[in-house]
């Protein structure tokens, strides 16, 4: 005994072929296809059991390339769509070969999905728009992760709640074990390989505060409490090779209101183009008829957090109440803009007068909620280029901003195998990574609608396949 | 919950429904909800009973508890489906019964074999109840025929009679201002058939959330009791004929109509019941409450006694038993008829106008028309 522990560990109950560092979609995907490969497993979800499943609890569809019609949406959206879509919003910055590879995967994915017990819906009202390139999963996704629990659970994927990862024990080019701490203690797991998919590090605020200051602290953040990032830490500490700008985040503007964490979609304000946004010093700041708001609408958390103290207001009239999705919270409402401004804690002459100034501008033209319509301003800086009514029906409204973060862009490189890259630039023996934590290698900025899913997806199948090969070799 | 308390508690929860959408697939409810901007106590009566209970909403929800949104709609509509049930079953002071629905349904049914037992006891000597009796009219030489069919007939009227009233008014309350009738024939066929398939409790096709998530049992035995009902009541509609048109009388053979179809709702009902008993017992509870589970409880055990008396009465018939179980099926009938409009058994009413209001709101919704 004492030799052996000397040369060799005795292995332990809780060894394993695959430890999965994380419990969302990535980590998912990965700790099925690895089980499915034959490989024991062992998941480590930091949350509790009841908030299992981080961000990919408040996601509700999937990105996904097809010829046609299929059981989870209702066109065609061909490969070569889907690269241009992705290559225009990140301005060409990507991996072109794994880019390539996540789109081509991707294809698979809704048979794949519906293997492993998933359901699908037609669009959600509100989102037909995206019915032709996503598909949404019934429920949407803490139905999507407790179906993958129960289905891991069925195949024989050990789950640990609780387990928080701090650290990975390297070994020659690879890891050989995961320290975690669950309930103040700390346990060892030794095992053949890791795959890293715990998400991004946008709880942790004093991180965020890295790189934003003190704006951080007015941050809200939409996602799970538990995407502290120390799995993502763990792998730089290991020597793994960053990608991504830290600062990057997508942002969108919440309610004032929300909590500090995991409000999840029901806070945000979808009011911004029907009517305008103020400042503290009750000053417009950017165009609020840019473009459909589905296109626009998550370029307003980092316009918001420009702003001093990080904050902006939405106002609208009556004329334009009703005519969006609202929001969990009510607007704040009075009889005249001061009295609004009031409310709000504004200047009332200064709003005052940025409405007037406002609404002396607005063009006549027909108001169409959906399409770029003809209603926009005339002279004013900045402009509203569509949508704009006047705000003269009484009672006015107000929704108090912050930027609501939704994930952050760094993680660490990765190949085509899923295989973390090292400073080096080659990839570590048996250390693997998918989902938000390696992201950025394909999305590196900008935003597509249910990507994040196909990338966590489609690289947590990767990522899962390739661990178990690697024990199995 | 007090009827204000619960009607402000549903406005906040169906907030955060309303900026969600996720349970769209679900069910109708949703659908419902998104009309509806601000919710009056008439939609929670329409929501809470439009609502099947399949729970997956409360399994696919982030914000459950522990979430500090604390939305847990299924809960929510259990407690607002007992104030309808209390609301609408007059007089009020039999409602009384919903408040302890177990003790009532015990108690109800022991005085009434009581009572059967000892006018029996009382006409014929207590032997009577051991003694095998044989022969066409065999049931009747021990209970005269009168003796059944009057107060089983005024226990049903009065049990008809207060439903309608409870249907009428609640069809009332839930009707919105914007529409002056909502049961049109297209909108009452289109409910029939989602009450008829259990539609939603299919949980938009996962199934419920009861002793796992997508379970298909709460579905598959809910229509075991309730097709064990309509095969029931098929046995009693077809041994009134062959006693009062054809002349015969019971006990029929083991191959008439009305045994063969008394014998499968019986068994359906018995196979039914037991099997909603269990899933109760063995589901989360968090999703329910503790009211509206003792009205299920309540309900089935009775169901699952009529059942298995029943059953046990046809197997025995000719024997000395015979007697006493007659008095037994019987007195747990009666049970079942009394507390029948202050139960559970209620809620088909309230579930097939909320379906038929659906119905109606859906249609107007895709034709366009106000509403």
């Amino acid at each position: 005994m004492l030799l052996a522990s000397a040369a060799e560990p005795a292995p332990r109950a809780d060894d394993v072929d695959v430890a999965v560092c994380g419990g969302g979609n990535a980590a998912l995907c990965a700790a099925i296809a690895a089980r499915r490969a034959g490989a024991s497993v062992l998941l480590l979800e930091r949350a509790p059991a009841a908030m299992r499943g981080g961000n990919t609890r408040h996601t509700r569809d999937i990105r996904f390339a097809h010829d046609g019609p299929n059981a989870a949406a209702t066109g065609a959206y061909p490969e070569a769509e889907f690269l241009d879509d992705l290559l225009r919003v990140t301005g060409g910055e990507t991996n072109r070969a794994l880019a390539d590879l996540t789109i081509r995967e991707s294809a698979s994915l809704t048979d794949w999905m519906s293997e492993q017990g998933v359901r699908w819906q037609r669009a959600l009202k509100g989102t037909l728009h995206l019915s032709s390139t996503n598909g949404f999963f019934l429920g949407g996704g803490k139905n999507l992760v407790n179906t993958y629990y129960d289905t891991a659970e069925r195949l024989g994927v050990r789950v640990a709640y609780d387990a928080s990862v701090v650290g990975l024990a390297r070994r020659g080019g690879g890891v050989d074990a995961v320290a975690y701490e669950r309930a103040g203690e700390r346990h060892e797991v030794r095992c053949g390989a890791v795959v890293v998919a715990a998400g991004g590090f946008e709880a942790d605020v004093d991180w965020l505060r890295e790189y934003w200051g003190d704006t951080a602290a007015h941050f809200r953040i939409r996602g799970t409490p538990y995407n502290t990032g120390r799995a993502l830490r763990a792998m730089y500490d290991m020597g793994a090779r960053p990608i991504g700008d830290p600062r990057g985040l997508h942002c969108v503007a919440v309610d004032a209101r929300a909590p500090a964490f995991d409000g999840g979609i029901v806070t945000r304000i979808d009011a911004i183009p029907f009517g305008i946004a103020v400042n503290a010093d009750a000053l417009r700041f950017y165009d609020e008829g840019e473009d459909l708001w589905p296109k626009r609408y998550a370029v307003w958390g980092k316009l918001v957090a420009a702003q001093r103290d990080a904050t902006a207001y939405a106002i609208f009239d009556s004329q334009a109440a009703g005519g969006f999705i609202p929001s969990l919270f009510r607007p704040l409402q009075a009889a005249t803009i001061e009295e609004l401004a009031a409310a709000v804690h504004l200047d009332g002459a200064a709003l005052a007068r940025t409405v007037a100034e406002y609404n002396a501008a607005v063009e006549p033209g027909t108001f169409r909620a959906g399409v770029l319509d003809d209603c926009r301003t005339a002279g004013l800086v900045p402009p509203k280029s569509h949508w704009a009514r006047r705000i003269e029906l009484p009672p006015y409204f107000a929704y108090p901003l912050k930027p609501g973060v939704t994930f952050t862009y760094l993680g660490v490189e990765v190949d085509a195998e899923a295989r973390v890259i090292d400073g080096d630039g080659r990839p570590f023996d048996n250390l693997f990574a998918a989902g938000e934590c390696m992201a950025g290698n394909i999305l590196s900025r900008g935003y597509l609608a249910g990507f994040g899913l196909t990338i966590g997806s489609v690289f947590g199948r990767i990522a899962g396949a390739s661990a178990a090969a690697r024990v199995r070799a | 919950m007090s009827e204000p308390d619960l009607t402000a508690e549903a406005g906040r929860q169906f907030a955060v429904c309303n900026a969600c959408r996720f349970c769209e697939g679900f069910c109708a409810v949703f659908g419902a909800v998104e009309l509806r901007t601000a919710i009056g106590a008439g939609d929670v009566a329409y929501l809470a009973n439009l609502c099947h209970d399949c729970r997956m909403c409360y399994d696919a929800c982030m914000f459950v508890p522990p979430h500090a949104f604390a939305v847990n709609v299924p809960a929510l509509l259990a407690d607002a489906r007992v104030q309808t049930y209390e609301r609408y079953s007059r007089p009020s002071l039999f409602a009384h019964m919903f408040r302890s629905p177990g003790r009532a349904a015990a108690l109800l049914t022991l005085a009434a074999i009581v009572a059967i037992a000892s006018a029996v006891s009382a006409s014929d000597g207590a032997q009577a109840l051991w003694t095998p009796i044989h022969g066409p009219g065999a049931f009747y030489r021990l209970i005269p025929y009168l003796a059944m069919v009057i107060p089983a007939l005024v226990l049903g009227v009065f049990a008809v009679a207060v439903l309608a009233g409870a249907a009428r008014t609640y069809a009332r309350d839930v009707r919105s201002s914007s529409e002056d009738r909502f049961a049109s024939w297209p909108s009452i066929r289109t409910a029939l058939r989602e009450a008829l398939t259990l539609v939603y409790l299919k949980g938009g096709g996962e199934g419920c959330y009861d002793v796992r998530r997508g379970s298909p049992w709460r579905r598959t035995f809910h229509g075991f009791v309730f097709w064990g009902v309509v095969a029931d009541l098929g046995s009693t509609i077809s041994a009134a004929i062959a006693q009062d048109v054809l002349g015969v009388l019971p006990p029929y053979p083991l191959w008439s109509i009305p045994v063969v179809l008394g014998t499968l709702g019986g068994i359906g009902i018995a196979v039914g019941a037991a099997g909603l008993l269990v899933l109760k017992s063995l589901s989360d509870d968090k999703p329910t409450s503790s009211r509206m589970l003792a009205m299920d409880y309540a309900f089935l055990a009775l169901l699952e006694a009529v059942a298995l008396s029943g059953l046990a009465l046809l197997a025995f018939r000719s024997t000395a038993a015979m007697g006493a179980l007659l008095a037994v099926h019987l007195g747990v009938l009666a049970g079942l008829f009394i507390t029948a409009p202050y139960g559970k058994f209620v809620h088909f009413i309230y579930r097939s106008i909320a379906l038929v209001k659906n119905a109606s709101e859906q249609r107007r919704l895709r034709d366009g028309a106000p509403g």
